[in-house]
């Protein structure tokens, strides 16, 4: 069942399993049926109620009908139980995964001025060109999970999944 | 604690994160540049995940069938338990994230306290909301600053937006009887206890902001019993519309 689990992509992120990102934590057979306990990302995410499906239709796929899907609170969820393979592929992807951000002094105001006064002496390195020199935009992206920011050498825009 | 008593504690959290993220989705479309528009609406949406949990756990504990859903649609003004800060109307953008600065500080000191709620659950939504609502903290904080301590005009808006909700501010301090009750089950936090770590923080940010700290203290009250500013009612009628023109309605 965990394969199954394991080729369920998350629906934002595609290159990374419902696995990989660690909200699925537990498998098992009760009385009763199988149950598999998720735990959300973030709160809001509207993509919970997917996932939650996705899981119930692939699993009722292999011939498990009835398995209960439950959400688990705690522990609350935290971006250390991210698969490493899958910050790299996050990485490739065009994100910054969590974790990636080093010591230094990011560049300090974004060209409409309207990024944070204050630091938290660190920079998130360029997901594409390996550059330091990158800037906050925005502490939200397209998703809550993540954050835009700027790179200023090769001046694409990029998320940054938030360390959580 | 009588359930009663943990039902209006929990609708107090509930309401409170539900009201403040519905004024945030009336931004939609209208941010000062999209960027913001977008940030906005994902606080918004860290708050409605959250309000959908409180307000989940005190349907169950009322135990007479209201799930969230007729909590949050099925009520009227004077059956919500949310503070009157984040009742007040957007207003323009320092206004806004004034609110929002003054919320989110006590917001976090609250979650935290409850971390270690006997409730279970309460100390499970408060684990996982709290390291949301550190983001939007530093969110909030970084607007103040950057307003206060800009123009002269966003200097005198964020000034006064600090002045005006000031008042409102005060009530998040002031336990009353289900205060008290969550306090001694050791479910809730000692609100009382909240006001100096959150004027130390608040301070500081206005300092940094150039910003002068309010110096009266006079808080209006009520919102928490649901004795609310007439703001609730116009915000009420536009997030129930829907449910209560096709009750049941689903997607």
């Amino acid at each position: 069942m965990w394969r199954v689990l394991a080729a369920i992509p998350d629906p934002e992120i595609p290159v990374v399993s419902i696995v990989d990102l660690g909200i699925v934590r537990s498998v098992a057979r009760e009385e009763g049926g199988v149950v598999v306990r998720v735990t959300p990302t973030y709160s809001g995410c509207p993509a919970t109620d997917w996932i939650l499906a996705a899981i119930r239709d692939e699993l009722a796929a292999i011939g498990v009908p009835d398995a209960r899907v439950e959400i688990q609170l705690a522990p609350a969820w935290t971006t250390d139980w991210m698969a490493a393979d899958a910050k790299r592929r996050m990485r490739e992807f065009g994100i910054a995964p969590p974790g990636c951000a080093v010591a230094g002094s990011p560049s300090a105001v974004d060209v409409r001025g309207i990024s944070p006064l204050r630091h938290t002496g660190v920079v998130v390195p360029c997901p594409r060109c390996g550059s330091a020199r990158t800037r906050l935009t925005a502490q939200f992206g397209s998703t809550a999970c993540k954050a835009l920011y700027r790179c200023d050498e090769c001046l694409e825009p990029f998320d940054y999944f938030k360390p959580h | 604690m009588t359930p009663s008593d943990r039902f209006d504690f929990l609708l107090r959290m509930g309401d409170s994160t539900l009201v403040l993220a519905q004024r945030l989705s009336e931004w939609v479309g209208k941010g000062p540049v999209i960027e913001e528009d977008i940030a906005l609406t994902n606080v918004g949406l860290d708050l409605i995940g959250q309000a959908r949990m409180w307000l989940s756990y005190a349907g169950e504990v009322e135990a007479r069938g209201r799930d969230e859903d007729a909590l949050a649609f099925r009520r009227d003004a004077h059956e919500f338990r949310n503070a009157l800060l984040v009742e007040q109307p957007n207003g323009d953008y320092a206004e806004t994230m004034a609110r929002q600065f003054l919320f989110d500080h006590w917001h976090l000191l609250a979650l935290k306290a409850m971390e270690r709620s006997r409730d279970e659950r309460v100390a499970a939504i408060a684990a996982k909301s709290s390291k949301e609502v550190a983001y939007h903290v530093e969110r909030s904080t970084d607007w103040v600053i950057r307003l206060g301590d800009g123009t002269d005009v966003s200097h005198r808006r964020m000034q006064d937006a600090v002045d005006g909700l000031w008042m409102f501010a005060g009530e998040l301090f002031l336990p009353d009887a289900v205060d008290a009750a969550a306090r001694e089950a050791g479910v809730g936090p000692d609100l009382a206890a909240l006001a100096a770590p959150w004027r130390s923080a608040v301070g500081a940010a206005l300092a940094e902001a150039t910003l002068t700290m309010p110096g009266d203290d006079w808080a209006q009250r009520g919102g928490r019993q649901g004795r609310h500013t007439e703001h609730l009612g116009h915000l009420l009628t536009e997030m129930q519309f829907l449910q209560r023109a096709y009750p049941d309605a689903k997607w």
